[in-house]
C-alpha cells in the first residue's frame, strides 16, 4: 500500500509491521510523533501491545530489557539526549543478548540546546555493542526495522539494533512510502522465539556475578563473534528482503557511479541523497566523481570498506559529528581499516553539525577538494571542518 | 507432625553467601514462603545481586533477573506487561531491592511504576546504608548513625538528618497498598504479604533488615534488634490499604530508644542529648502515625 | 583456534548454590541440647541460612511425652555459618554456641 508517511511515521509503521508485544517510551524532540503515532495506532485497536509511558529513557530501555527478558519482542524509540541517558542500559540490553530493536533519530547534543541533525548521539554509542544502521530515506527507515527484527533474533545473533534516521530531514518529511502488506510481513520475520526467558518452571539468575577467573572475557568475546557474525546474517536477510518486497538495497555499502570515479565521497544518512545529485551533475560536466553510503556502522564491513578504496585514487569521509580524537568517527574507522591495505589519501570533512544545512554547492567545494588531492595524490590535511561561519573558501 | 506459624515451603537454598546474620536474607525467606514459586525476581546493584553466589549458582528457586542499580520500578514495570501480554496474569512480580536502590537511585523509577499502577510488589529491604558497597550513607539511614561516609572525626559528622519515609512517599502514590514490615515478625510480614497478593495494583512494602556488619552489632542479635525496633516505635509495623492507615503491633509500654541504639556499634557514639533527640524524633514520628491512623478510622 | 566458551550467550545462572558449603566459614557451632527443645521451631523460623531442617520425631528423644509426636529439628553443618541467631532467639536455652575448634577431626 502507498502511503505518504514522515521518517517518523515510517518508523512507527515498521514498529508496527513487526509487531512488538512491549513497547516502552518517553518522549524527545524529534522523536515524539514516532511515539505519538503509536499510541494512536494502540488506541485505535490497530496495533495489540502494552504501552509503557515511562518516566525517562533510561526505563524506556530498562523496561524493554525487563520485557524482552520475559519472553516477548519490544520496541522504543529515542534521540540525543535521551540515548545518551540511556547509556548504561544500552550495554546492558547487549550484554543480556536481547534484540531489541530501537529507533534513534539523529539529534545534536546540548549545550547549545539544538533538536537538529548530527550523529554524536549515535556515535556516542558506537561501542555499545548495538548493531547500528544508518537510513536515507523513510522507505528505508520502515524497512530496515523489519529487517533489524529478522537478523537481531537469530539465535546466533542475539544484539540489539538502533534503526537510525536523520532529524527533521527524514523525521518530520514526509514522502511517499510503499506499506508492506502485514501477512507478508509476519511470513518474513517469523514469530518471536527468545533463546532464553524468564520462567518459574526454570528457575535461573541472568546477569549474575562473574570473578575475573570466571567466563566473563569469554561472554564478551562471544559477543564479538556475534557482531561479526551479523555481517554474514545481514547479507542474507537483506537479499530475502529485496527479493520479497522488491526492493534494492545494498547491505553495507550502496555505492552511486563509483566505478572510475577519481574521488569517492564516503557519507551516512541523508548526506547521500544530497551527494548523489551533485554527483549527477558534476559527472555531466566531466567530472569522475562517485558517492558511497555506509548503512551498517555496526558491524563496521571492513572488507567492503578495502574494495570500495581500490575503485579510486581519494576518498573523502564526511561526518556530521566529532570525535575529538584522529578525526570524526567514520573517518577514523575507515582510515583504520585501509591501513596497510592502500595509500590513497582519505581526508576527513566535518561539517553539518548542529543541523547545519549540507547544500549541494557545499558539496560540489567538496568534490572538488576531493578531486584536486586525488590528482596530488596526497591531502593537504588529514581534517578539514567544512562551512564554518566566516571561512570564505566553503561559503 | 509440626505445629507452624508460617509456610513451610522453601524457596531460598542454603550456601548463598551472605553475611552472618543477614536480616536481608531473612526477609527474602519470607517474601518467597509468603509469595511461593510462581514468581519472578528483579534484583538491581545491592546486597542481593551478591547474595546468591558467584556465576553459574543461583540460590533462589524463582528466576531472577539482575539488573542496573536504579532501574528496578521500570524492569517490574516490563516483566508484568510481557507476561501479561503473553496471558500468565498469575505470576506474582517482584521488585526487591536495598534502601540506596528505592529511597536515592531508583527512587524516580519507582515512583513512576507505582503512578502507572502496575501488578507489581516493590519490597524495600531497608539496612539503613549501602551495604554493599561498605556501608555509606543514604536517604534511609537514620538519624544519628555512623557510616563510612558519615564517620564522625573530630567535626563529629554523623548522617544526623531524618531517615526518608519511603513508605509515605509511596502513599501519597494513591497505590493500594503500602506496608512496613520488619523480620523479628515473620507472622505479620507473610500475612501482609498474603494480603497484598490478592491486591490487583502496585504493592509496596518496607522492610527493616538488620545488618551486622553494617550496624555493628553481633551476628546473632539481629532478630533482638529487629523486634526492639518495632518494641521503641524506631520502625512502627503498619499497613495503608486504600489510604486507610492499620497500625500493626502497638506496643504498649514503647520502651526507650536507647534499648535499640546501644546494642549497635553505629550509635556508640551518641551523647545523652542526642540520644534525647532521637527519642524526640521517634516519638513525634510515632505520634503522627497514630494521628493518621485515627483520621482513617474517622473516615469509616 | 580453539577456546572453551559457554554455551550460553549471557551468564545463565543455573547451578544450585547448595554447592557452596558455607559451613566452612563458622566460628561457633550452635549445639542442640534435645533434653531442652520444646519442638517450638523458633530457630528454624530465624535461620538466616535456612540450614535448619526437620527429622521425625523419634530422631531425638525428648523427656516431655507431649512433644514427642512433633517432628524434631536438626542443624545442617554443611551451611550454618554460625550466627547463633538460633542460640540467642531459643525461648528455653536449649542450642549452646561452642567454639567450633573444639569439633575439629570429628566426624560428621
Amino acid at each position: 500500500m502507498k502511503m505518504i508517511l514522515t521518517g517518523n511515521e515510517s518508523a512507527a509503521w515498521g514498529a508496527r509491521l513487526s509487531r512488538p508485544k512491549v513497547i516502552a517510551a518517553y518522549p524527545i524532540t524529534p522523536q515524539t510523533s514516532i511515539i505519538e503515532t503509536i499510541a494512536s495506532f494502540i488506541a485505535n485497536g490497530e496495533m495489540d501491545a502494552r504501552y509503557i509511558r515511562v518516566e525517562s529513557e533510561h526505563s524506556a530501555m530498562a523496561a524493554c530489557i525487563a520485557a524482552q527478558n520475559t519472553g516477548v519482542r519490544t520496541y522504543t524509540a529515542t534521540s540525543a539526549h535521551g540515548l545518551a541517558l540511556m547509556h548504561e542500559v544500552l550495554i546492558w540490553a547487549s550484554g543480556a543478548r536481547l534484540p531489541i530493536v530501537m529507533s534513534v533519530v539523529n539529534r545534536a547534543m546540548a549545550p547549545p540546546w539544538s533538536v537538529w541533525t548530527d550523529q554524536l548521539d549515535t556515535m556516542a554509542e558506537r561501542d555499545s555493542g548495538w548493531i547500528q544502521v544508518y537510513t536515507q530515506n523513510n522507505q528505508e527507515v520502515l524497512d530496515s526495522i523489519i529487517m533489524s527484527y529478522k537478523i537481531a533474533e537469530k539465535h546466533n545473533i542475539l544484539l540489539p539494533t538502533m534503526v537510525i534516521e536523520d532529524a527533521f530531514i527524514l523525521s518530520h518529511t514526509s514522502e511517499g512510502v510503499d506499506v508492506p502488506e502485514q501477512k507478508k510481513v509476519d511470513d518474513f520475520i517469523g514469530e518471536y522465539n527468545p533463546a532464553f526467558k524468564l520462567d518459574p518452571e526454570e528457575p535461573a539468575g541472568f546477569g549474575s556475578l562473574i570473578m575475573p577467573e570466571g567466563p566473563y572475557m569469554e561472554f564478551r568475546y562471544k559477543m564479538a563473534l556475534a557482531m561479526e557474525e551479523a555481517k554474514k546474517e545481514i547479507k542474507k536477510v537483506v537479499e530475502e528482503f529485496n527479493e520479497t518486497f522488491n526492493r534494492n538495497y545494498s547491505p553495507f555499502i550502496e555505492e552511486y557511479r563509483t566505478e572510475d570515479a577519481d574521488a569517492i565521497m564516503f557519507v551516512l544518512g541523508t548526506i547521500g541523497s544530497t551527494a548523489k545529485d551533485v554527483v549527477d551533475s558534476m559527472r555531466s560536466e566531466g567530472y569522475k566523481v562517485g558517492v558511497a553510503r555506509l548503512r551498517y556502522f555496526r558491524p563496521f564491513p571492513a572488507e567492503e570498506v578495502r574494495r570500495l578504496a581500490k575503485k579510486t585514487n581519494m576518498i573523502g569521509v564526511v561526518d556530521r559529528s566529532y570525535s575529538f580524537g584522529p578525526g570524526a568517527d567514520l573517518f577514523a574507522e575507515t582510515k583504520s581499516v585501509l591501513y596497510n591495505h592502500t595509500d590513497i589519501p582519505v581526508k576527513n570533512y566535518v561539517m553539518g553539525l548542529g543541523g547545519r544545512d549540507i547544500t549541494p554547492a557545499i558539496l560540489r567545494k567538496v568534490f572538488l577538494d576531493m578531486l584536486h588531492i586525488a590528482k596530488e595524490g596526497v591531502a593537504d590535511k588529514e581534517i578539514e571542518w567544512v562551512g564554518l561561519q566566516g571561512d570564505e573558501r566553503w561559503s | 507432625m509440626k505445629k507452624l506459624t508460617i509456610p513451610e515451603e522453601e524457596h531460598m537454598l542454603s550456601g548463598h553467601t551472605a553475611c552472618l546474620g543477614c536480616g536481608a536474607t531473612i526477609a527474602m525467606r519470607y517474601v518467597l514462603k509468603a509469595l511461593g514459586k510462581n514468581t519472578i525476581l528483579s534484583i538491581p546493584a545491592c546486597c542481593w545481586a551478591v547474595i546468591p553466589g558467584v556465576y553459574p549458582h543461583r540460590t533462589l528457586d524463582v528466576p531472577l533477573l539482575y539488573t542496573a542499580f536504579e532501574v528496578t520500578g521500570a524492569a517490574i514495570s516490563g516483566i508484568r506487561e510481557a507476561l501479561d501480554a503473553m496471558g500468565k496474569e498469575d505470576v506474582n512480580v517482584v521488585g526487591f531491592a536495598g534502601d540506596g536502590g528505592t529511597a536515592d537511585i531508583g527512587l524516580q523509577a519507582l515512583s513512576a511504576a507505582m503512578e502507572r499502577g502496575h501488578n507489581v510488589f516493590y519490597i524495600m529491604y531497608d539496612n539503613e546504608a549501602y551495604m554493599n558497597t561498605g556501608i555509606q550513607r543514604s536517604g534511609s539511614t537514620p538519624m544519628g548513625a555512623w557510616t563510612t561516609t558519615t564517620p564522625g572525626g573530630k567535626k563529629r559528622m554523623y548522617k544526623w538528618e531524618p531517615k526518608k519515609s519511603v513508605a509515605e512517599i509511596m502513599v501519597a502514590h494513591h497505590i493500594p497498598y503500602v506496608a512496613t514490615a520488619t523480620i523479628a515478625y515473620p507472622e505479620d510480614m507473610i500475612a501482609k504479604l498474603k494480603r497484598a497478593k490478592e491486591i490487583k495494583g502496585p504493592k509496596f512494602f518496607q522492610i527493616l533488615s538488620p545488618c551486622p556488619t553494617g550496624w555493628r552489632h553481633a551476628p546473632d542479635k539481629t532478630v533482638e534488634i529487629s523486634r526492639l525496633a518495632v518494641q521503641t516505635n524506631v520502625f512502627p509495623l503498619y499497613e495503608v490499604i486504600d489510604g486507610k492507615y492499620k497500625i500493626s503491633i502497638k506496643p504498649k509500654n514503647p520502651k526507650p530508644v536507647k534499648e535499640y541504639l546501644r546494642l549497635q556499634g553505629r550509635f556508640r557514639h551518641l551523647t545523652e542529648e542526642e540520644i534525647e533527640k532521637i527519642q524526640r524524633h521517634v516519638d513525634e514520628n510515632w505520634k503522627a502515625l497514630l494521628k493518621k491512623e485515627r483520621c482513617s478510622q474517622e473516615e469509616e | 583456534m580453539s577456546v572453551n566458551l559457554p554455551e550460553d550467550p549471557t551468564p545463565i545462572a543455573k547451578v544450585p548454590s547448595t554447592e557452596n558449603k558455607t559451613g566452612g566459614w563458622r566460628t561457633f557451632r550452635p549445639v542442640i541440647h534435645y533434653e531442652k527443645c520444646i519442638r517450638c521451631y523458633i530457630c528454624w523460623k530465624f535461620c538466616p541460612d535456612a540450614a535448619i531442617h526437620f527429622a521425625p520425631p523419634e530422631a531425638h528423644e525428648s523427656p516431655k511425652e507431649a512433644l514427642s509426636k512433633f517432628d524434631t529439628v536438626e542443624i545442617n553443618y554443611d551451611f550454618c555459618k554460625g550466627c547463633g541467631i538460633c542460640a540467642n532467639e531459643c525461648p528455653v536455652n536449649a542450642i549452646e554456641l561452642v567454639l567450633e575448634e573444639n569439633f575439629r577431626g570429628d566426624e560428621e
